[in-house]
């Protein structure tokens, strides 16, 4: 277990790596809330997920919808990873005629369960995932990763009560609670707090406290999701935005929707080695 | 008098009727399923049907996530939510991701009556045509509302149906004609004016010939079904042989069929043109009949506005 955690973290530097450069390479794209959700990515993408990048369609695969699509960059750093498609097409993120789009496109890349990018509509769309999986009397589960600022969406709400209506345990969300969104500080533009008691009164179990940037603390909190039967499993991850460069942590507002210079990448670089 | 029939009745006895054989089927419904008629497959198959609650946002996008695992989803709500509500979660969830989900709506337009203007969808139509892959659909009675629904099962994509409040005036005899999504259909022939309605309007604009004809004026009646795609070639081909249009629906004038039509004209083959339908205002409460009236939603406003167009020919 030692060594697959090693692994993860490496893999997760990786990642980490692959963002800040196509980030930097097109000029534009959201590297923050990329890089607060690149652990998470990784546990996911490289020890819970069941799928088969040879066969994205498999019936009965884990199905993963990136409901703050913005962080489209981190998804698309593990897929390429995990061998959906080559590493060297990550340089053609935001580019016109690219699978990459600037928000994830489940039709025009495989490994995409749902296009995204409209705040508040992935996690809706994963319960119908979550349903169907019922409906099929299959094995699959269903997660989903929402953001802070996602958080004031109202349609958020609305899909916190269909999961805890429909006691759809086979659904962990997972929450990258970096704190803040692209105009500041959450909890002065408008508190989402306090966030745990919300989702234990929308009917989730929830698992608080968790550090998101702590591999063995991420697989534990999803190994229970997993276990905890009768309801759906809310994580509440502790992140820090911009996590991984130093740089872009200390000034988190101002790398939420803006690419590193090229200064800035090559300093990125060098703190991911 | 025409035999009267409900299109939201009609949808939901094909929606059982469906069920039985497709075990794909799934409804959604959110906190309508009386008025819709969607409580009829709920009650036939609970398990294959979720009340969302008065949530129409989260119903749409839930809607995708079970298209994306194989369902052929139907989602019910009332015109006005399930095209304004819910716009942006159509557009992203269901029309981006050319999702399996038919929208299926009722009490479409002014007929919605005494609820008042809240209530009064006048304007779904122009919204949910802006949208890319989308289908626009306002079946004219109770038996192309059968063909409709059928149909759309058998196409993979998402759809938008408009049905209506009240039941409406049979237009068919049988299900047995020329039904095809995107193909118009002509009712009736004529060659001095051609009168394109949808839905509702497709009954009195019959009502509007026959006056018409005792008048010595001969119009074609043409029942546009699906708004998007469009007929191009029927409505070409109608403007040439007749070489002047009116358009009839219950809907507003900007955005709806008559913009539809007026687009293709305009582009192909202009001829004089006037467009019957909700000038640009709300309705209010009041009995269906009388609203119609009352905003010029009638037989009489067809043969008016035949009248003056054939001035401009």
């Amino acid at each position: 277990m030692e060594k697959k955690i090693k692994e993860l973290e490496e893999k997760a530097k990786v990642i980490r790596r692959h963002i800040v450069e196509m980030i930097g390479r097109c000029g534009s794209g959201h590297p923050g809330g990329s890089l607060s959700a690149a652990d998470i990515i990784t546990v996911l993408y490289f020890h819970i997920l069941k799928h088969d990048p040879g066969n994205p369609k498999w019936e009965n695969r884990d199905r993963f919808v990136l409901s703050k699509g913005h962080a489209a960059p981190v998804l698309y750093a593990a897929l390429a990873e995990a061998g959906y498609f080559p590493k060297s097409y990550l340089k053609t993120l935001r580019q016109i005629g690219s699978s990459l789009q600037g928000h994830v496109d489940m039709l025009s890349l495989p490994g995409i369960e749902m296009s995204t990018g409209s705040l508040g509509q992935g996690l809706s769309a994963a319960n119908g995932m979550a349903l169907a999986a019922r409906l099929d009397k299959r094995s699959y589960r269903v997660y989903a990763i929402i953001g802070d600022g996602e958080s004031q969406e109202g349609q958020i709400w609305e899909a916190a009560m269909t999961a805890g209506h429909y006691k759809l345990d086979n659904l962990t969300v997972i929450l990258d609670h970096n704190k803040y969104q692209i105009d500041g500080h959450v909890e002065e533009i408008k508190g989402i707090q306090p966030i745990a008691d919300k989702w234990r009164a929308f009917r989730f179990n929830v698992i608080d406290g968790v550090n998101g940037h702590d591999i063995k603390a991420i697989i534990k909190a999803l190994d229970d999701a997993q276990r905890h039967k009768g309801k759906p499993t809310m994580i509440i991850a502790e992140t820090v935005k911009g996590k991984g460069v130093s740089f872009m942590e200390n000034r988190p507002t101002e790398f939420h929707g803006k690419a590193p210079t090229k200064e800035e990448v090559i300093k990125a670089l060098e703190e991911l080695i | 008098m025409a035999e009267l029939a409900s299109t939201r009745d009609a949808y939901g006895k094909t929606l059982v009727e469906l069920g039985k054989t497709n075990k794909n089927i799934v409804v959604l419904d959110a906190d309508l399923a009386v008025s819709t008629k969607t409580s009829l497959f709920g009650k036939e198959f609970p398990d294959r049907f979720f009340d969302m609650g008065v949530a129409e946002q989260d119903m749409m996008s839930t809607a995708a996530g079970l298209a994306s695992c194989g369902k052929v989803v139907f989602a019910s709500t009332f015109a006005v939510f399930g095209s304004g509500r819910a716009w942006d979660q159509v557009r992203v969830s269901i029309a981006y991701t050319r999702s399996n989900v038919k929208i299926v709506v009722t009490h479409g337009g002014i007929t919605t009556g005494e609820d008042g203007a809240t209530h009064q969808a006048n304007e779904d139509i122009a919204i949910m045509r802006a949208i890319p892959n989308m289908t626009v659909i306002v079946p004219a009675d109770a038996i192309e509302t059968v063909n409709v629904i059928k149909s759309l099962v058998k196409e993979h994509g998402p759809a938008y149906v408009r049905l209506s409040r009240l039941a409406t005036p049979v237009i068919y005899s049988s299900a047995d004609y020329d039904f095809k999504i995107s193909k118009g259909v002509t009712i009736s022939p004529g060659s001095d004016v051609s009168i394109i309605a949808t839905g509702i309007m497709v009954s009195l604009a019959k009502v509007a010939a026959q006056q018409l004809e005792k008048e010595g004026i001969s119009a074609r009646v043409i029942n546009i079904h699906t708004i998007k795609p469009i007929d191009k070639q029927l409505i070409i081909k109608c403007a040439r042989e007749t070489g002047a249009v009116v358009t009839a629906e219950e809907h507003s004038i900007i955005g709806g069929l008559g913009s539809a039509v007026a687009e293709v004209l305009a582009e192909n083959m202009p001829v004089p043109m006037i467009r019957v339908g909700m000038m640009d205002m709300f309705g209010e409460s009041g009995p269906p009949q009388e609203l119609l009236e009352k905003y010029g939603l009638t037989s009489n406003s067809i043969v008016l506005a035949v009248k003056n167009v054939l001035k401009r020919k």
